[in-house]
């Protein structure tokens, strides 16, 4: 009995961190989701009506910045697949002795904080910046554009803040492939490019599934990047969530709005994975 | 498709090859010739070129000078893929993601051709795996990857097929079956078979002819007999087999053969089985090729007297003697059981004898230990 008992055993500290941290606030959450306002209550203060339509005001109200936060996602979750893949390809293949270097520094942001990451991209990208004048004297941009408080500054700073979650995935999967068999494929009369859309891409698949997705998951949901580098016009779920929670005080909004962007994302990757499994993104 | 320099055919040439990594040289000026057709083997050492020199074969090495052709057309410069080449590496580098019917297809795919399902069935059938099509290569025994590996190679009907320590990582029933196999395969399909190894009896169970290779150079070319009987160099003399190397002078000459004098004792050599330069030689002659009589008996032949049985070993087929001679020397002799005659014991006065035919005559200024100190055994990887 012992022997069997031991493994649950160890299950039950993660398991009961979960249901108090997790389940738990779950369950308050999807409560309160269908609250509305205590008759001549104050403000904050709301009772359990089970009100399903809280959802369907929530999202029709709120359907642009969904839009938004799915847009701005995808675009980051593509831009940094393109800047990561070469980066992990060139660590894993070409790094020799200096990958462990290299690697270092894709995590080395990290010792600085997020938000102040963030706020060095506002520099960046404004007046004061490098950027700006020189793409207004190469006339890439006209002398009245700014960068800053635009979709494109939003973008930017999320690519920038997720690409390690990208690179690190994709570094481990390709570190992995054995040179020999591009060496095979070369010798089997597939070209450079045929080499690595059918041996390199389809073997690194695990890193790149990983990559998007802990890039595209957290690039939904998040709001740092639009509260600082966006405008109003560049609102996100995560921007309505933390107004109608802290500001508004609109408990059930929020609530329904957390709801539905965490049903979203899991729907969208459970059908990504799925084509992913299959080999159909291939 | 294009560029696939699928039509060249005939011999293989290489031309003052050389490639040096910084002031490392790999391969040094090595010209050979493969006839189209041969089982050929390269053989030597770890770290003597013979897998750089297969890798500038494939084009997965650059020559750092030097031409590579095949039959007319020269290939030095054409990439890879574009080669009418396939190898066999040596641990197998089969894609983990695809089937083995799809690893098998992979390049007649590349190459564009249709109806492809009968040529990979049938290099299925030649490998004896056609149950395996499905699965995936990690589902796989070593040796089914190995006959795998060869399959996807051979279904493209290059001109060559190079093998890369391909029974290496196989234990050594295995391999000795594979030999047998991959020679039958060769003899079935006609195609030129380039195989790297570092171990002699693989080499000569399988190869029509044998290039012995040692630091960047090929020692000696041959069939297997020619440089088992009369190897040229001590380092052939040695790593191809055992040999005894005496030290000695050529004194005479009695018709087609010399009078040799080892330490006192005159044998003969034919004049044809001496690679020496001068007087001074290196005489050489294989233990098996030894018989061992107690010192009353009289024996024909080339005869050395005063020997003293040092060490018996007994392993089945034969005994291993370790003999002494006066001159300090320890010479093996490897006598078959056969004769009924009693083991010599330790300590007891022995003469060797021979056939004269049976003598090799180097250099006297080799050393007699070249190859020795190479296990054939060892570890299988260059780089």
């Amino acid at each position: 009995m012992r022997k069997i008992g031991t493994p649950y055993l160890l299950l039950i500290p993660g398991m009961g961190f979960l249901l108090i941290f997790f389940l738990l606030p779950i369950f308050n959450l999807a409560q309160t989701s269908t609250q509305t306002p205590k008759d001549g209550g104050d403000t904050g203060q709301y009772e359990q009506t089970f009100r399903l339509a809280n959802y369907a005001d929530a999202i029709f109200e709120n359907r642009e910045q969904f839009g938004r936060s799915f847009l701005y996602a995808l675009i980051t979750t593509i831009l940094a697949l393109a800047i990561a893949y070469p980066l992990a390809y060139a660590i894993a293949f070409k790094g020799g002795r200096f990958k462990n270097v290299m690697l270092v520094l894709v995590i080395a942001p990290f010792f600085v904080s997020f938000l102040l990451r963030t706020i060095a991209w506002k520099q960046i990208l404004g007046e004061e910046g490098f950027v700006v004048p020189v793409l207004r004297s190469l006339q890439i941009i006209s002398e009245s554009t700014t960068l800053t408080s635009s979709p494109f500054a939003v973008v930017m700073g999320m690519t920038y803040n997720f690409l390690p979650f990208m690179t690190l995935p994709l570094y481990a999967s390709i570190d992995r492939i054995d040179p020999r068999t591009l060496e095979a494929s070369g010798d089997l009369y597939a070209n450079g490019f045929t080499t690595f859309r059918k041996v390199t891409l389809p073997l690194s698949m695990p890193g790149v599934v990983a990559g998007t997705l802990l890039t595209f998951i957290p690039a939904a949901g998040d709001y740092v990047n639009a509260a600082i580098l966006g405008s109003p016009q560049t609102k996100m779920l995560g921007n309505v969530i933390e107004s109608r929670y802290f500001r508004i005080v609109d408990y059930p909004t929020a609530a329904a709005l957390s709801f539905t962007l965490m049903a979203a994302i899991l729907i969208l990757v459970t059908i990504y994975v799925r084509k992913a499994g299959t080999e159909e993104l291939v | 498709m294009t560029g696939v320099a699928s039509s060249a055919r005939g011999d293989l040439k290489l031309t003052s090859v050389t490639k040096s990594y910084g002031d490392f040289i790999a391969v040094n000026d090595l010209s050979l010739v493969i006839p189209e057709g041969s089982f050929f083997a390269l053989l030597g050492p770890s770290g003597c070129g013979k897998t750089t020199t297969l890798r500038m074969i494939a084009g997965l090495e650059e020559p750092t000078h030097g031409k590579i052709a095949l039959g007319s057309t020269d290939i030095t410069d054409t990439k890879p893929y574009q080669r009418p080449i396939n190898t066999v590496f040596q641990n197998y580098a089969l894609f983990p993601h695809l089937t083995i019917f799809e690893n098998i297809a992979f390049g007649l795919r590349r190459r564009g051709l249709k109806d492809i399902d009968d040529a990979v069935n049938k290099a299925l059938d030649l490998v004896e795996l056609p149950h395996l099509a499905q699965r995936k290569p990690t589902q796989l025994s070593g040796g089914q990857q190995q006959r795998i590996a060869l399959a996807r190679a051979i279904v493209n009907r290059p001109a060559l097929l190079l093998l890369d320590e391909p029974l290496g990582a196989l234990d050594l029933k295995l391999r000795r079956q594979m030999q047998i196999e991959l020679k039958w395969i060769q003899r079935e399909v006609g195609i030129t078979f380039v195989h790297v190894t570092h171990d002699q009896e693989e080499a000569m169970t399988m190869a029509d002819t044998i290039a012995v290779m040692n630091e960047g150079e090929i020692e000696q070319m041959g069939s297997p007999a020619e440089l088992y009987d009369n190897p040229k160099t001590a380092f052939v003399a040695n790593f191809l087999g055992q040999s005894n190397l005496i030290k000695g002078t050529i004194s005479g000459s009695d018709g087609d053969n010399h009078i040799v004098d080892l330490f006192g004792q005159k044998i003969s050599l034919q004049k044809n089985r001496s690679h020496a330069v001068d007087n001074s030689i290196l005489a050489g002659i294989r233990p098996e090729k030894f018989r061992i009589s107690r010192l009353e008996t009289s024996t024909s032949g080339n005869i050395l007297t005063g020997g003293k049985v040092e060490d018996v070993s007994y392993i089945g087929v034969s005994t291993q003697y370790q003999v002494l001679m006066p001159w300090g020397q320890e010479l093996m002799v490897f006598e078959q059981n056969d004769d009924g005659v009693a083991p010599f014991s330790v300590g007891e006065g022995v003469n060797i004898s021979w056939e004269p035919i049976f003598t090799f005559a180097l250099r006297g200024d080799e050393d007699a230990e070249a190859g020795t100190e190479v296990s054939p055994d060892e570890d299988l990887d260059e780089e």
